[in-house]
Formats: C-alpha cells, sequence, structure tokens
C-alpha cells in the first residue's frame, strides 16, 4: 500500500504545473504574482508556437513575463495588459482568441464538426434500423414453408428436437 | 440517400486533399506571425547609443520622421546578422537612411562588431534587454522595418536579408514609398 502511495506520487510529481517562472522574476506582491501567473498563461510565445510564455524558457518569453509584470505594477488591468501585447504581437499571442469573423471558424468549427458526425451516426443508424425492421417481419414464402415442414417432419413430427444437456 | 452516403467518404477525401496540397503548394511558412504592426505609426522608445561605437548616438521616435527610413534588428552574436550585413551596407550607401536596433547584445561587442564588418547605420540603439525590441514586435533578430516619412510601418522582415528578398519586397515598397 505505502509502495503504491509512493508510486503513484512519483507518478503525479513530473505532472505538477512546472513553470518557466525563474524566481527573480517573482513580484513581492503575491497577488500580483498570481495574476501575473494568470495572464502568462493566456499568452503565446511567439517564437515557440504552442507554449504559453510562462512555459517557455525562450529568452523572449521571459521579457514577455517581465513586461507583464511591469504593467501591472504600473497599475494596469489585466485585460489592458492583454491589450498591450495583442498591440505588438496581435492576435496571435492570444491562445483564446476575441470571436470575431476571422476567429469564427477557430471557435465554431470543431463543435460543427462534431454535430455533422453525430448527424451523420444518427442517419446510418435509422438507415439500418428500417432495413432490419422490414426484413425481420418479411412472411416466408410458399416453398420456404413447405421446407421447413418437410424438415419438421424428418426431425420426428413436430415433437421437440432433444438437446445435448438432456437425460436419454 | 443511400448513394449519398457511400460517396461521402470519397467527397471528404478530396476536400480534405485538396486543403492539404494547397497549403504544401502555397509554399506558406507556419512559423510566419503576421505583424500586427505593419501600417501603424512606430512605437514611443528613446534608445541611447551604443558605446565605443564611433559617431552618433543612439535614437528614437522622432528620429524615423522626415524621410523614409529603413530599421534593422541586428546583434554581434547573430550570425544570419552578418550575412546580411553586406545587404544592409548596400542600402546606406545607396543612399537610404538605416538604423539599428542592437538587439540584446553588450556594448563593446557591438562596437567591435561594427569596426570589423563596417557600419551602415546612421544610429545605433542599444538595446540591451531587448525592452524596445518588444516595443516593435520583435521575434528575433535579424529583422528589418521600412518605415515611411510620415514615421509609419510600412512592412516588416522577419530573418534575413536575401539579394532576391531585396529586389522582390523590398526596392519595389521603397520606391512606391518615393525613396
Amino acid at each position: 500500500m505505502r509502495r503504491l502511495a509512493v508510486l503513484l506520487l512519483l507518478l503525479w510529481l513530473p505532472a505538477w504545473p512546472a513553470g518557466a517562472v525563474e524566481p527573480d522574476e517573482v513580484l513581492a506582491d503575491p497577488a500580483l504574482e498570481d495574476r501575473a501567473r494568470e495572464i502568462s498563461k493566456e499568452l503565446r510565445c511567439v517564437v515557440c508556437q504552442n507554449q504559453s510564455i510562462d512555459d517557455s524558457n525562450a529568452e523572449i518569453a521571459r521579457d514577455m513575463r517581465l513586461l507583464v509584470r511591469e504593467r501591472l505594477v504600473e497599475g494596469d488591468t489585466d485585460d489592458q495588459v492583454v491589450d498591450f501585447m495583442v498591440a505588438r504581437y496581435g492576435e496571435y499571442v492570444r491562445f483564446s482568441p476575441t470571436i470575431r469573423f476571422e476567429t469564427l471558424p477557430l471557435w465554431f468549427g470543431p463543435p460543427a464538426l462534431v454535430l455533422v458526425v453525430v448527424l451523420a451516426i444518427v442517419m446510418v443508424y435509422r438507415a439500418q434500423q428500417n432495413r432490419s425492421a422490414h426484413e425481420g417481419v418479411r412472411p416466408l414464402s410458399a416453398a420456404e414453408r413447405a421446407r421447413l415442414d418437410a424438415l419438421v417432419e424428418k426431425l420426428g413430427g413436430g415433437e421437440k428436437p432433444r438437446s445435448q444437456g438432456d437425460p436419454p | 440517400m443511400r448513394r449519398w452516403l457511400f460517396f461521402a467518404p470519397v467527397g471528404l477525401f478530396v476536400v480534405l486533399g485538396g486543403v492539404f496540397l494547397s497549403q504544401l503548394l502555397l509554399g506558406r511558412d507556419p512559423s510566419h506571425i503576421p505583424s500586427a504592426l505593419v501600417d501603424r505609426p512606430v512605437p514611443e522608445f528613446v534608445l541611447p547609443g551604443v558605446e565605443g561605437r564611433d559617431g552618433p548616438a543612439g535614437f528614437a521616435t522622432a528620429d524615423l520622421q522626415g524621410s523614409l527610413s529603413i530599421v534593422n534588428v541586428f546583434a554581434s552574436w547573430c550570425v544570419p546578422c552578418l550575412a546580411e550585413h553586406p545587404l544592409i551596407s548596400g542600402l546606406s550607401e545607396d543612399g537610404y537612411r538605416v538604423f539599428g536596433i542592437n538587439h540584446r547584445d553588450k556594448d563593446a561587442e557591438a562596437a567591435a562588431w561594427l569596426r570589423r564588418h563596417g557600419d551602415p547605420y546612421t544610429g545605433v540603439g542599444a538595446d540591451r534587454d531587448a525592452r524596445i525590441s518588444v516595443e516593435w514586435g520583435v521575434t528575433g533578430v535579424p529583422e528589418t522595418f521600412i518605415v515611411d516619412a510620415a514615421g509609419v510601418i510600412r512592412y516588416k522582415h522577419v530573418g534575413p536579408l536575401t539579394p532576391q528578398l531585396l529586389e522582390d519586397e523590398f526596392m519595389p515598397r521603397i520606391r512606391a514609398l518615393g525613396g
């Protein structure tokens, strides 16, 4: 049990969010630092594409982190800080872009795709159900009926065929 | 209805294939980020000069007004900057005003680099902590901007200049701006 706990702890530890923030960057005011961390997670590092500046060790990410903190210390709101970065690096720096005409596919593309797939599945399922429902109730033709009767006759005139588990 | 479903995967494949093919053939670099600063005035800044460099001191927003200028972000530690340096020098020899933002560099090393490879710059600003580079939306060195006479950024190129780029992208724009 203790081994298991240790193993779980070890597995979980690397998953702990390890930012790239270095000690000399951290602000003295914990509330401001918290806000800085939250903003940093929403800003994309412009040279590493899929990392936030909070995660990235790139020098430019460090510069941007320091700038975020500088703006916060000067009394900017969170939105003002993000706008400041967007003004310089474009909409690209946001991990969650604002909803505009150009960003509509970004926001609604994936749900639309899921919707299409779900609709397709429902349609195929319906079609299949329809087919099996029709086939299930189709009455036997005269020839089939005759053949079935002949088989039943051969097995012993309507007597229930013995199954293997029954005593002889 | 059934027939339509039968051809749906083929249709999907053709559409996806078309998207991928067009992306492949257009040769667009996915790491290219459109600049937010093109057609916007240059940011407000004052850069001190590089210590040890001969010639005038740094430059500021006001210096970029009045006539067309080219702003080149460079560093002595940046190899592509050295590769494009003859082209930057050529622009200066052709009579264009070229300003340099010395990005995250040591003054002594930048001054030595300029002495060794030639100093085509009208003014060089020492951006030691890259603070002003961020104002310019710079993501790395080298980067080169065309700023018109009104102090508005008209073009930005990320990466080193090449003779072909200079001829195809830079010179037509510079001529159009009456430089």
